[in-house]
Order: structure tokens, then C-alpha cells, then sequence
């Protein structure tokens, strides 16, 4: 069987947080709204409604495309898309077509190899979204337009990506990004971010691509990976079975785990391009766009490498305190806190990433939930109480959590359950004395030479003290009890 | 140059129009006559003139993100020729 080639570009649907909708003032935020209570003459489409461009829509866009390294194009303009399904009641949908807002940007993704990867982006361009269709029961459909008209970017990578790992990669790299500029809440389940992706394989040596599918609806980031993995193989034993792959669209079917074709070719897609004749070209200005520049943020991959250099994070911790721009903010100001009370971003990084990380997902929290759960102060008053020897690591993790779950200060819990450190000598020498007399068989060993048997009795020393005792200086009252006794 | 019957039935499907085929012969001398009329255009020499779509000279006509307008429900509904549950009811749609 010959070696395949795998060619994949993406196509992503990216709603814009504004307020109002793209094209005039009705609320964009339709979740959760009474069917069709979104909507004004322009977002049904009426005869003679005037369509004006929401300006935030067209600053964040701009702003997207800056953050994916595009050019923003200095003059672009709207266009009608001829689309004949009645969830855009005009019969076409306003986009951009051949002068679109942003052009040739990258983005780069690593792999779990470590490898990274430069990912192409096409362009960037602005338009609105559709109504929500809803299959009745009695072979009608129902319509609510309450997200006719939302403002949607589409983002086009070019056909950079091979395998499906990068296109999980590229779609969730494009996901952070957007969302940590914050012009996309993020939410795949609601919508608010859609993937389309076109594949194609070809027998390795041969230069020409194969047909291209399209597969449409791709809802999550799983979903996008085991889509094009089965698209692949399907391609491929068509091809090896001597057929040709057709070129079409296809549905991801996650119930059978398949790709499904769509009937396509029954409506041959004809959108009749025209530029809108009721909105005029969008001329921006070089001092505009050096504007919107100036507004972004230091992004996702800077942020991580400066975490590992000025922070001497592993790339592993630096790229999960980077995830998401309030986790990494969290980090940054509780890197200072501690730092004032004598602790290292290494710490904070571990409370966060060891403790914090596993205590939300026991609970099933976002990430985010943690800036609330554990203030900066607190943490950073946990790791004072570490610092000074006021508890000792296993007091502080359960302080950890249970400051987590009550809100409590750690100070404060530490004083009021009398969790405080016991490194007076005088009381644990005594403790140390007991836990030999109560031990004289795991003595004996530690006396045969089996050293490590001294773990053992600290570990009861710990125990009776319900943790507190300074472990450190138990072993060091074990050793000496032990060495005078013989 | 007359449109083929071919490309008559190809516009009325695009506009979801159905033609018998006395309609259709009409249609298709009609629109032959009117793509003729326009084709007279052709003649112009307009090498050196930009394309536009547009006669206002108006660029970057912006709104601010404002919540201004919205339509009630029993209003947005109003003329519609058929509703259930506060939605627009038709003709079922696959998807594509």
C-alpha cells in the first residue's frame, strides 16, 4: 500500500462579543431569549432596512487578525452571498468576498512532540451569522431569528495542516487566541465557535491534490480530530479499492462515528457574489489600524516563553499557566505576593498547577473558577506560613483545600484548628522518644544498617502530632534519640 | 444572443420560481431581449474607470455597538403568513 499525503485547511466561525449585532442595534446577546425577541427590521430582513456597520465588530476583527499576524487591509468591502434557506430571511448573507478585512497571517502550533509548526492563515473577513432552523414534529420548520445577524468572523487557514492533531492544534490555538483578546467568548457548545474542514489525500509522489471534501459542523475539539481521521482512512480505501473520491460535503455523524455525505449535488451551491450596494467600502486609516495594534495584549506564546525564561518554569508548567489569559494574570500577581514573602514563581506554579488544577477538576470547575477560589492574598499568605515554618507541606495542602472550599484566609484557619508547625524540641524529643519505644522491631532494623527505616518513624511521629510536627526536625530528634541510645 | 432554455430553467430554480413551458418560452424571449438591451453597454470604452458598486462616495459608515433598536415579538410576527411558539413555521428545510 503506498504512502499517503494528508492535505487539511480549516474554516472557523468566530462570534464577536459586542453588544448589538453587525448590522444594526438589536441585542446580540440572544442566549437564553424568548425566540424572535432579538430581532429589529434589519435582522428580519424587512424591505428597505438599512444594514450599518457595527464598529466594534469591525475594531475586533481587525484586532483578530493582528493577533494572527495578519496584514489588516486598508480598504475592504461587504458583499452578498446568494443563500437560499429561509434562517437568513434575505436570501443572502452579507460577508466579504474578494477584499476581505485581513489577509496573510500564521499562526504556529506544537505538537505533542515538542515540534512546532507554522499554520498559514488566508484571511480574515467579517460577516453575520444565521437564524436558528428547528425541525418540528410535523415536517415543518420553525424559525428564530434572534441570532440572524450576530457578527461572525470566518477564518481561513490555508491547506498547511497534515495530520488531524494539527488541525485539533489549529483549531484550539485559533480558540485561545481569540478568546484571550477577548473578542470570543470561547464557547464551542453554544456555537459561539464553529469549525468547517476541508480534506484531501493524495499517494505520496503525486503532486497534484486529490478531491477535496468538506466537512461541515465540526463542534468540538475532539470531534474535529476523529472527523478527519475517519475522513482520511475513508478517502484512502476508496482510492486503494481502485474509485475516486467525489468532491462533496459531508456531515460528522458522532452517534456512528462517521462522516456522512450531504446532498449536495442536488443544490449545487451558486452564491452569486455581488458587492452590497448599501454599505459602503470600509476605508481604514494606517493610524487606525497602528491603533488596534497598540491595544494588543502580550499573546499566548510571548506570555509562555517569558514565563519560562523569566520565571524558570519547565515548558510544560509555562504552557498551562498560559492557557488562559485570567489564569496566567492569577499567576503573575501571586509570582509577586509570594515573592514579597520570601516564596519563588516555582512555588506559586506548583500550589497552582499540583493543588489548585486538582482540587477544580475533583470538583469540576473551569480553570478560571481558581482567581475566586484562591484569592491572590490567600495563596500568597499560604505560602508565608510555609516559608516561616509556621506549617509544615502536608498541613499546608490541607489548608490549601480547605481554603479553597470555605473561602477562608489560611492565616486565619491555621490559627483558629491549631494547625500551627510544632518545632519546639523539647516536645517533640519526647514524642521521638515514644515513637522508638513503641517501635523496637523497626529500630532494630535502622540499627542493622537499613537506614531508610528511619522514613518510617517519622511518619509516626507526624502521625502523632496530626501532622504538625516540623518533619525536618523530627528526623533530625529520631537520629540523635537513636544514635545516644546505643 | 439568445438565452438557451437551459439557463432560463437554471435563473427560475435559483429563484425558486416553477416555469410551465409556455412560461418558460416567454421568459426566455423576455430576458433574451433585456440581456441584449443591457449588453449595448459592452460597447462603452470603459478601460481606465474603476469598477464600483457605489454612487454615494461614502466610506466607513460606522454605528457605535449600542443597543437601539428591537422589534416586539407580536410585532416581528405580525405579518407572518404562519407561526408556532413565537417562531416563523415553513415549509421543512433539510439541511443543505
Amino acid at each position: 500500500m503506498p504512502e499517503y499525503i494528508s492535505t487539511i485547511g480549516l474554516e472557523i466561525h468566530a462570534q464577536v462579543r459586542t453588544a448589538s449585532k453587525m448590522f444594526d442595534g438589536c441585542s446580540a446577546d440572544y442566549a437564553g431569549s424568548p425566540p424572535n425577541s432579538r430581532v429589529s427590521v434589519v435582522s428580519l430582513g424587512l424591505p428597505g432596512a438599512l444594514p450599518v456597520v457595527n464598529a466594534r465588530a469591525i475594531e475586533y476583527a481587525a484586532l483578530s487578525g493582528l493577533a494572527l499576524n495578519c496584514t489588516v487591509n486598508q480598504r475592504s468591502i461587504f458583499s452578498r452571498k446568494s443563500y437560499p434557506y429561509p434562517d437568513l430571511p434575505k436570501g443572502f448573507q452579507i460577508t466579504q468576498y474578494d477584499e476581505p478585512l485581513c489577509s496573510d497571517g500564521w499562526i504556529e502550533i506544537r505538537l505533542a512532540s515538542g515540534a512546532t509548526r507554522r499554520i498559514g492563515i488566508e484571511r480574515l473577513h467579517i460577516e453575520e451569522d444565521t437564524g436558528r432552523l428547528i425541525h418540528a414534529d410535523d415536517g415543518s420548520s420553525l424559525i428564530d431569528y434572534n441570532r440572524s445577524g450576530v457578527p461572525l468572523m470566518e477564518i481561513v487557514t490555508r491547506p498547511d495542516i497534515a495530520t488531524p492533531e494539527e488541525a485539533r492544534l489549529t483549531f484550539e490555538k485559533i480558540r485561545q487566541i481569540l478568546v484571550w483578546i477577548g473578542v470570543n467568548s470561547g464557547n464551542l457548545e453554544e456555537g459561539a465557535l464553529r469549525c468547517d474542514a476541508n480534506v484531501s489525500v493524495r499517494p505520496a509522489g503525486q503532486a497534484a491534490y486529490g478531491a477535496k471534501v468538506e466537512i461541515k459542523n465540526i463542534n468540538s475539539f475532539r470531534f474535529v480530530e476523529r472527523a478527519l481521521a475517519f475522513e482520511i482512512q475513508r478517502q484512502i480505501a476508496v482510492l486503494e479499492a481502485g474509485g475516486v473520491v467525489t468532491q462533496e460535503t459531508r456531515g460528522w455523524d458522532e452517534f456512528r462515528g462517521e462522516t456522512v455525505g450531504q446532498r449536495s449535488k442536488e443544490y449545487a451551491h451558486d452564491y452569486r457574489y455581488f458587492p452590497e450596494p448599501d454599505i459602503p467600502p470600509l476605508v481604514l486609516s494606517a493610524e487606525w489600524i497602528a491603533a488596534r495594534r497598540a491595544e494588543l495584549p502580550e499573546l499566548p506564546d510571548a506570555r509562555r516563553a517569558r514565563f519560562e525564561s523569566g520565571y524558570a518554569l519547565s515548558p510544560q508548567d509555562a504552557d498551562l499557566l498560559t492557557l488562559e489569559r485570567p489564569i496566567a494574570d492569577y499567576f503573575e500577581a501571586a509570582v509577586a505576593a509570594a515573592q514579597a514573602v520570601g516564596g519563588t514563581p516555582k512555588d506559586v506554579a506548583n500550589w497552582v498547577l499540583n493543588e489548585g488544577f486538582r482540587l477544580l477538576k475533583e470538583r469540576n470547575e473551569p480553570a478560571v473558577r481558581l482567581v475566586e477560589r484562591m484569592p491572590v492574598a490567600h495563596l500568597a499568605a499560604l505560602i508565608d506560613l510555609v516559608a516561616r515554618g509556621a506549617i509544615n507541606r502536608n498541613v499546608a495542602k490541607q489548608v490549601f483545600e480547605a481554603s479553597f472550599d470555605s473561602g477562608a484566609d489560611p492565616a486565619r484557619l491555621v490559627a483558629e484548628q491549631g494547625l500551627t508547625q510544632i518545632s519546639d524540641s523539647a516536645a517533640l524529643a519526647s514524642v521521638a522518644r515514644e515513637v522508638i519505644a513503641a517501635n523496637p522491631r523497626v529500630v532494630a532494623e535502622y540499627r542493622g544498617g537499613k537506614t531508610s527505616a528511619i522514613q518510617y518513624l517519622v511518619g509516626q511521629m507526624m502521625r502523632a502530632t496530626r501532622g504538625q510536627a516540623n518533619p525536618q526536625l523530627a528526623r533530625e530528634l529520631l537520629e540523635a534519640a537513636l544514635a545516644a541510645e546505643q | 444572443m439568445p438565452l438557451s432554455p437551459q439557463e432560463v430553467l437554471h435563473v427560475a430554480r435559483l429563484a425558486r420560481l416553477r416555469l410551465d413551458p409556455e412560461e418558460l418560452e416567454r421568459m426566455r424571449s423576455q430576458l433574451s431581449a433585456i440581456l441584449d438591451h443591457i449588453a449595448m453597454l459592452q460597447e462603452v470604452d470603459v478601460s481606465g474607470v474603476p469598477p464600483t458598486a457605489q454612487v454615494t462616495n461614502l466610506v466607513t459608515v460606522l454605528r457605535p455597538d449600542e443597543v437601539t433598536e428591537e422589534l416586539s415579538r407580536e410585532a416581528a410576527l405580525a405579518n407572518a403568513p404562519d407561526q408556532r411558539d413565537g417562531m416563523f413555521r415553513v415549509r421543512a428545510v433539510f439541511d443543505e
